[in-house]
């Protein structure tokens, strides 16, 4: 049986760490070498990295980061932000990079997750999912692109069993409305997901207590649960968080 | 020296990383020569099982070469799969061959691809595990699988509603389904007994 996975996120900009709060409001949250490094010593499961910036300029420089970064993470590294083509893809991945994640440009090209997925194998391709509360259908989300500041009229569950169907391997989803609140993950819209693919699905968003993440394990039935600010600012260590699910009977690698 | 065989595939960097983290100084390369002139051979791999045949290309004859004349190789994910007959990935594609069995999907009725961490009992007997306990959880990330029929290999399995192989040894040749170069401390264990196992061959010969 697999253990949930306990993730780490690094939200990266101009070569630093940063987390904010429904997306805005970035405050600094240290270096990403030593944090990735800090966090596969630690035992946590995965790590992903997120280049927010992702603009032309940046790429060049994200390449080198996520080189540096990878040479002291023995654990699965995600690279994500900006990624538009095959090329990019398998740049990173010859970095370092363990698997993609894509958001909007899969979104405005679904072709490229079958692409990188035939070429890559589907356990490399995550889809990254920026979901917003629609504010006119109850009980349904709309996909946001461009780091969340652009409203589309996609439905995220259908884009979901879509994205599996093209050959998506994992599906990272993120609930725009509950980032960085440290409320709770949105596990309405986790189970709504989870329900619909089978493919796994990893929490992101909103994680502020111990709690908070067993509950999206349990009511939002997610794989795996990404967290930010409460690891990197010292609240809670990988191990406490991992010995506090083993405590409540969550399968977990400790 | 070992040499990990460069054949464009995904997430090679990794295998380097991992490697150079222990001590164990490992050269990336397609190089024929190079590769014929190592200690050991990793064979890793992060692609779709046809896509890693043809890119491995005519460098399977030399890699197959390399393990016939009794020298360490270690199959990583496709890697390791490669190390079989035949896989129905995407269309039947034919395979190393140097250890009996067929690569096939990881049947229905549970979460596929089976991605994350699962817990492989370790045989005491399998050289790459020596100095881990009896079970330990390491990183998988696969949608096919191999049916070892090979009499002469030893297998280690995991359970994911089935005995799924995750390791094999046949002499001189190691697999393993997992990625060790991701499955942090237990992981860094198995690449540091694989060096090892590459060192003790070379002082033998």
């Amino acid at each position: 049986m697999l253990t949930k996975r306990i993730i780490p996120c690094l939200d990266v900009k101009d070569n630093r760490v940063v987390k904010g709060v429904k997306f805005l409001n970035l405050r600094d949250a240290g270096d990403p070498v030593e944090l990735g490094a800090r966090y596969s010593d630690e035992g946590a499961d995965e790590l992903v990295f997120l280049d927010i910036t992702a603009t032309i300029r940046s790429r060049e420089t994200i390449v080198e980061l996520v080189e540096k970064v990878a040479e002291n993470v023995f654990i699965p590294f995600t690279v994500g932000g900006g990624i538009q083509t095959i090329q990019q893809i398998d740049t990173l991945l010859r970095s370092g990079a363990d698997k993609v994640s894509v958001n909007t440009a899969a979104v405005q090209d679904s072709e490229l997750i079958t692409e990188a997925a035939e070429r890559f194998g589907s356990q490399c391709v995550v889809l990254a999912v920026d979901a917003r509360r629609s504010q006119t259908k109850t009980g349904r989300w709309q996909v946001c692109v461009k780091a969340g500041s652009e409203p589309t009229d996609i439905d995220v569950v259908e884009w979901a069993v879509k994205a599996e169907e093209l050959g998506a391997g994992e599906i990272l989803l993120t609930s725009m409305d509950a980032d960085g609140t440290k409320a709770g993950y949105d596990n309405e819209l986790n189970k709504a997901i989870g329900d619909a693919v089978s493919i796994p699905v990893i929490a992101s968003g909103g994680a502020g207590k111990l709690e908070h993440l067993y509950d999206a394990i349990v009511d939002g039935k997610v794989d795996a649960v990404l967290m930010a600010s409460i690891t990197h600012f010292g609240n809670y260590t990988i191990k406490q968080i991992k010995e506090y699910l083993a405590g409540r009977g969550i399968p977990v690698n400790l | 020296m070992i040499v990990i065989v460069d054949y464009n595939v995904g997430n090679v960097k990794s295998v380097c990383n991992a490697f150079r983290y222990i001590g164990c100084d490992v050269t990336l390369s397609s190089e024929s020569m190079l590769i014929e002139s190592a200690s050991g051979l990793v064979l890793p791999g992060v692609a779709a099982f046809g896509y890693a045949v043809s890119a491995l290309g005519s460098l399977a004859e030399v890699v197959r070469d390399v393990a016939n004349s009794g020298k360490p190789l270690l199959g990583i994910c496709v890697g390791y799969q490669m190390l079989f007959d035949q896989s129905s990935e995407h269309g039947l594609h034919k395979g190393l061959g140097l250890i009996s069995g067929s690569v096939v999907p990881i049947p229905p009725g549970r979460v596929i691809p089976h991605m994350g961490w699962n817990c492989v009992q370790l045989p005491k007997e399998m050289d790459l595990f020596a100095g881990l306990s009896e079970e330990k959880h390491f990183y998988f990330a696969h949608s096919f699988y191999a049916e070892v029929t090979d009499s002469q290999a030893k297998v280690a399995f995991t359970d994911y509603g089935f005995a799924l192989a995750a390791s094999v040894q046949k002499q001189n040749i190691y697999g393993v389904q997992f990625h060790p170069e991701k499955s942090s401390k237990a992981g860094l264990k198995l690449l540091e007994n694989f060096y090892q196992i590459c060192q003790r061959q070379t002082k033998k010969c």
